[in-house]
């Protein structure tokens, strides 16, 4: 949604109208740009900010704001991106909400447009393009158009250089993002996901493109697909350990990545996010599963 | 019902307390509810100032942020409380007199069900319903509302043929019906989660454990219509409940209409609490609990227990409201959270107090 009914608009502005108050309807149409409190909804979109230098104009976070690690500790937390709160978010006083596209409920949105709080939602292909379109969008709703084209100059070389690097593999290996191994279910990152987009850039073939989306694959499946790696969430400081994961008589220790012994565990914004750092978590990826590869 | 004879003698609130004097009490608290819930929030606004907007004398421009808040968020949240709590209270206790059972609630009818099913295929299958007829963008918001209301209503219209024979609606078949429709919805559901990716899953949850957030005066006027009716029914269905605790036949034969009365109760109930959950979604333990608590303590006729129901659920709803708004604010917590966590612990020690009455 990109503009809020007209008849709701219409029943508030009657409202305030009869209460003797000024309208405030059509005030979501002006400019954002120049807006000083930002409102960042959304892992990619807050670091994004973040490195376009617009720190000190965020007034509010998501929870899914995990990078860099001072969102969360220094703004206001305004929960989880999909279950916000129109007064919570109004009460940090933002000129303008900046949110991934995902963002919602619909109907809180559009309270908070009818406040006169503009809303841009970001859309987040997983592409290299994606990343870049996703910086000079955030540049010019928030007035840093300058910072935006310098920042996605230098994220669009790093791609280009990550390209040429994937250029030099010779057979492409198969690799298995393990979102959780809860209750011995394993749920993958099949095709159309962020986990097979973060796998193409690092020259990877998905090991679960039979499944689409986030999905658990059963045990059968994965020994068919033999992944050659595995790659994991790191949760916190504390990465899974591979004698765990790859333990003998486990269906993950029956896959060539258990021979091989690899197993990769990235911390899941860095890895599936699609912000600024995905060039570099595509290339730490790439390292650990050829690391034989000529980089640099 | 078990306690409804030991109740009456044991209750709490002596049967001499003019039904009028209970009522009046339990208004009082559901003003006061509403008035906090108005009063308090995320932003904070000062009670003079809360006053100057509500009475509308105030031309201050200074006032405008604040009458936005409170008359474009605020009000219509606590209506839609009040009127959603309402609804579930009464037609709990509604039900409960209908089946003559302790742990009927609008759930046990498939109405939970019926209207979970239909917002998880809204919310599963709407994305790819869209991109099979190519319109663009996300699905219009009022889609999964609307489908949980015609879920609820299949639902419960569908139970209802079903526990029909020759004109007479068998209640035992209906509740039993009713589980089993509820476990297949259940299936069904469970199917759509297994195929849901992780935002359509968390989408289904938070829809699941209820909100008040997204109140507008739109959706107040869109479900209104439908809550209403269950409310201004509730003097008329007293009387006819209070002669069903005796049974089916000893009710028709003191002249209840007793078919008349069962499909009018089913009805109210369908459409009331359809509309209730599509505008809040699931808020559980609402419609079991609050009649349950007034039973223990005004006693189980249902002349004074069912509008007494009407203002205590609204009034439950909206301090659980109220709560779910502070707590992690600026965050909001799901509703159907604190309903529980507030009134289970209630519950069990009026329980407590009354454990004697019920051995007896």
């Amino acid at each position: 949604m990109t503009r809020s009914p007209t008849s709701r608009r219409a029943v508030l502005a009657g409202l305030l109208a009869s209460a003797g108050l000024p309208r405030i309807a059509g005030a979501a149409e002006i400019a954002p740009t120049g807006a000083r409190r930002i409102a960042s909804l959304g892992g990619a979109v807050t670091e994004t900010l973040y490195r376009l230098g617009a720190a000190d104009r965020i007034v509010a976070v998501d929870t899914t704001s995990l990078f860099p690690a001072e969102a969360m500790r220094e703004k206001p937390n305004v929960g989880y991106l999909r279950a916000l709160s129109a007064e919570g978010l109004l009460s940090t006083r933002p000129d303008i909400v900046v949110a991934a596209e995902g963002a919602g409920p619909p109907d809180v949105l559009a309270l908070v447009r009818e406040a006169g709080v503009p809303i841009s939602l970001i859309k987040e292909p997983p592409t290299p393009e994606g990343v870049l379109d996703k910086i000079t969008t955030i540049g010019r709703i928030v007035g840093l158009e300058d910072q935006a084209a310098g920042l996605a100059k230098e994220i669009g070389a790093r791609f280009a250089k990550l390209g040429g690097t994937r250029a030099g593999i010779k057979s492409p290996a198969k690799a298995l993002v393990i979102l959780s191994l809860a209750n011995g279910r394993i749920m993958v990152g099949g095709r159309n996901s962020s986990a097979d987009g973060i796998l193409t850039l690092a020259g990877l073939q998905n090991a679960a493109s039979e499944i689409e989306g986030f999905k658990p694959m059963s045990d059968e499946a994965i020994v068919a697909a033999a992944p050659d790696a595995v790659v994991m969430m790191r949760n916190g400081p504390e990465a899974p350990g591979r004698d765990a994961v790859f333990a003998p008589g486990t269906v993950l220790g029956r896959t060539p990545a258990a021979q091989k012994g690899r197993l990769v565990a990235m911390d899941g914004l860095y890895l599936l996010g699609f912000g600024p750092r995905t060039p570099d978590a595509a290339r730490e990826l790439m390292r650990a599963v050829y690391p034989d590869l000529a980089h640099d | 019902m078990t306690e409804s004879g030991t109740g009456r003698s044991q209750r709490l609130v002596p049967a001499q307390a003019s039904t009028l004097f209970v009522l009046l009490g339990l208004a009082a608290l559901a003003l006061g509810a509403a008035l906090l819930s108005i009063g308090v929030g995320a932003i904070p606004i000062s009670p003079l100032r809360v006053i100057a907007v509500l009475t509308g004398g105030a031309d201050d421009p200074g006032l405008a942020r604040d009458a936005l808040v409170i008359q474009g968020i605020r009000l219509p949240r606590t209506l839609l409380g009040l009127l959603v709590g309402a609804a579930l209270a009464v037609s709990g206790a509604l039900m409960q007199g209908l089946f003559r059972n302790p742990l009927a609630d609008p759930a046990l009818v498939g109405v939970s069900a019926g209207a979970g099913l239909a917002a998880a295929c809204v919310i599963v299958l709407g994305d790819a319903a869209l991109a099979a007829f190519a319109v663009a963008g996300p699905l219009p918001f009022w889609v999964l509302p609307i489908g949980a209301f015609l879920g609820s209503l299949g639902a419960i219209l569908g139970l209802y043929l079903i526990a029909t024979r020759s004109g007479r609606t068998s209640v035992a078949t209906m509740l039993l019906a009713g589980i089993a429709l509820a476990a297949f919805g259940g299936a069904m559901t469970g199917l759509l989660v297994f195929a849901s990716d992780d935002r359509q899953l968390r989408d289904l949850t938070f829809w699941t454990l209820g909100s008040l957030g997204g109140a507008s005066w739109t959706k107040l006027a869109a479900i209104a219509p439908a809550i209403l009716p269950v409310l201004v029914a509730v003097p008329f269905l007293g009387r006819g409940l209070n002669a069903l605790v005796l049974g089916e036949a000893e009710a028709f034969h003191l002249g209840v209409p007793v078919e008349r009365l069962k499909r009018a109760i089913i009805l109210l109930v369908a459409v009331s609490v359809g509309a209730s959950v599509a505008a809040a979604g699931i808020i559980g333990f609402v419609g079991l609990v609050v009649p349950h608590m007034l039973r223990l303590v005004i006693g189980s006729e249902h002349r004074r227990l069912l509008p007494a129901c009407a203002f205590l659920g609204g009034t439950l709803l909206v301090l659980a409201d109220v709560a779910a708004r502070l707590v992690v604010r600026p965050a909001e917590l799901p509703i159907g959270i604190v309903t529980a966590l507030i009134g289970s612990p209630v519950f069990l020690w009026l329980l407590l107090g009354r454990s004697r009455s019920f051995d007896a």
